[in-house]
């Protein structure tokens, strides 16, 4: 194609952002924005499926059958929310079996949340409450991203996702008023998830080199900064109520801001999660790896079964 | 493709009776029987449906979105198809 015809056509595709008119899989669109897209949304549909690992650890030893239940429920929702995900990455041309494939081989980042080890049912609680609740305040705009697939499947996910973060505090409440042991339990899940979930809204918008482009384009409507912010607002009075303490010496309701003031995040920490040296990282690869080898008979079988259907029927 | 990977479906939903089936998106299967029971766990987790429709995605042919204003020219310019084309007197009523 021409290079004045790109740029017509690129001009028209920023109008039509401009204009909230969403962009629909055969549209016209910029390499990069459909780059850009199936990074994310791939990233987002690995850390849905990587995310079931920390609480499928615990579905066998949950206290009881209500929470076992409740657990289930959740875990299956986070395969359903990687499903949504990965069929909308589909639509932009991405091969799903290669994307799996850059998940496997170290390729494709996700949430770097999930490298943490759940060390006690407490996790569990943390989890949901600050985990579900952060991806929960980074999702809620991605509903009114421009690309149409990926803002339908996050308008249901989010519907899901809030059922998520109650059962999660349910579990840290029911713990902060139990024994002086559970209490401390659940102290020690936040102390240890609390600083990780503030990580999770990505770099400092300084560091972020894409989100300009990406605010550009409304695929981002809010930048990491912002939301981190909006998180720490929200969830600072959650802890205080249920008597539990946030674990940040400089935590300070600031009048003049109308927001909490907080202490700097530990970014080398962030990095080195990230680059692969988490404490779970390889365990976690290693997992899906094995799930993906392992059900590799079952899916050909299920093919050759389909295959022999179709010839039956049509002799 | 291959023989490891499932065909790729299109799942409609009708959420009641009385209502269409409406596109709820896609996922992999196997077979027609699989793809309906994947869809009900994918997309009828809380009962928002009571009939679902497979599709395999490859039957679906689309309009092509950058002949969309040809397509549709015809239905621009007869603006006569709509009610408020016409002038209705002053007075007149239930019409």
């Amino acid at each position: 194609m021409k290079e004045e015809n790109i740029e017509e056509l690129e001009r028209q595709f920023q109008e039509k952002i401009d204009n909230d008119i969403k962009i629909e899989p055969r549209d016209w669109m910029p390499d990069n924005y459909r780059k850009t897209l199936i990074r994310q949304i791939s990233q987002h549909a690995h850390s849905e499926v990587v995310g079931m690992l920390p609480e499928g650890n615990w579905i066998t030893r949950a206290p009881n059958l209500r929470r076992k239940a409740v657990l289930l429920a959740k875990v299956q929702d986070e395969a359903g929310h990687g499903l949504y995900l990965y069929s909308a990455t589909e639509t932009l041309g991405a091969d799903r079996e290669d994307t799996i494939d850059d998940l496997h081989d170290g390729t494709a980042k996700y949430s770097s949340i999930f490298n943490y080890p759940t060390l006690t049912w407490a996790d569990m609680g943390a989890i949901g409450w600050l985990v579900d609740g952060a991806a929960i305040m980074n999702q809620v705009p991605l509903c009114r991203c421009s690309y149409g697939p990926y803002a339908r499947a996050m308008v249901r996910i989010c519907k899901e996702e809030s059922f998520h973060q109650r059962q999660g505090f349910e579990i840290m409440t029911t713990l902060a008023n139990g024994t002086p042991e559970q209490k401390a339990m659940a102290q020690d899940a936040l102390n240890r998830f609390w600083w990780p979930a503030l990580m999770m809204f990505g770099p400092n918008d300084a560091d972020s080199p894409h989100t300009a482009q990406s605010m550009k384009w409304k695929i981002k409507r809010h930048t990491n900064d912002e939301l981190r912010q909006q998180f720490v607002d929200v969830t600072v009075p959650q802890a205080e109520l249920i008597g539990l303490t946030v674990p940040d010496p400089d935590l300070k309701w600031n009048e003049e801001t109308g927001h909490y003031d907080f202490g700097p995040i530990n970014w080398d920490e962030f990095w080195a999660v990230v680059n692969g040296n988490g404490p779970c990282n390889k365990e976690r690869i290693d997992a899906r790896r094995k799930a993906k080898e392992d059900g590799e008979w079952v899916r050909e079988a299920a093919n050759a079964y389909a295959a022999k259907k179709r010839t039956k029927k049509a002799s | 493709m291959s023989n490891k990977e499932w065909p790729l479906w299109e799942v409609f939903i009708r959420s009641k009776q009385g209502l269409n089936h409406k596109h709820a998106g896609s996922l992999r299967a196997a077979d027609e029987i699989m793809a309906i029971e994947n869809a009900r766990d994918v997309y009828t987790r809380r009962s928002e449906g009571v009939s679902i429709w497979v599709v395999e995605s490859k039957n679906i042919f689309a309009s092509n979105p950058d002949e969309a204003d040809s397509l549709f020219e015809p239905a621009d310019s007869k603006i006569y198809r709509h009610p408020t084309f016409y002038e209705v007197p002053d007075g007149i009523e239930h019409m």
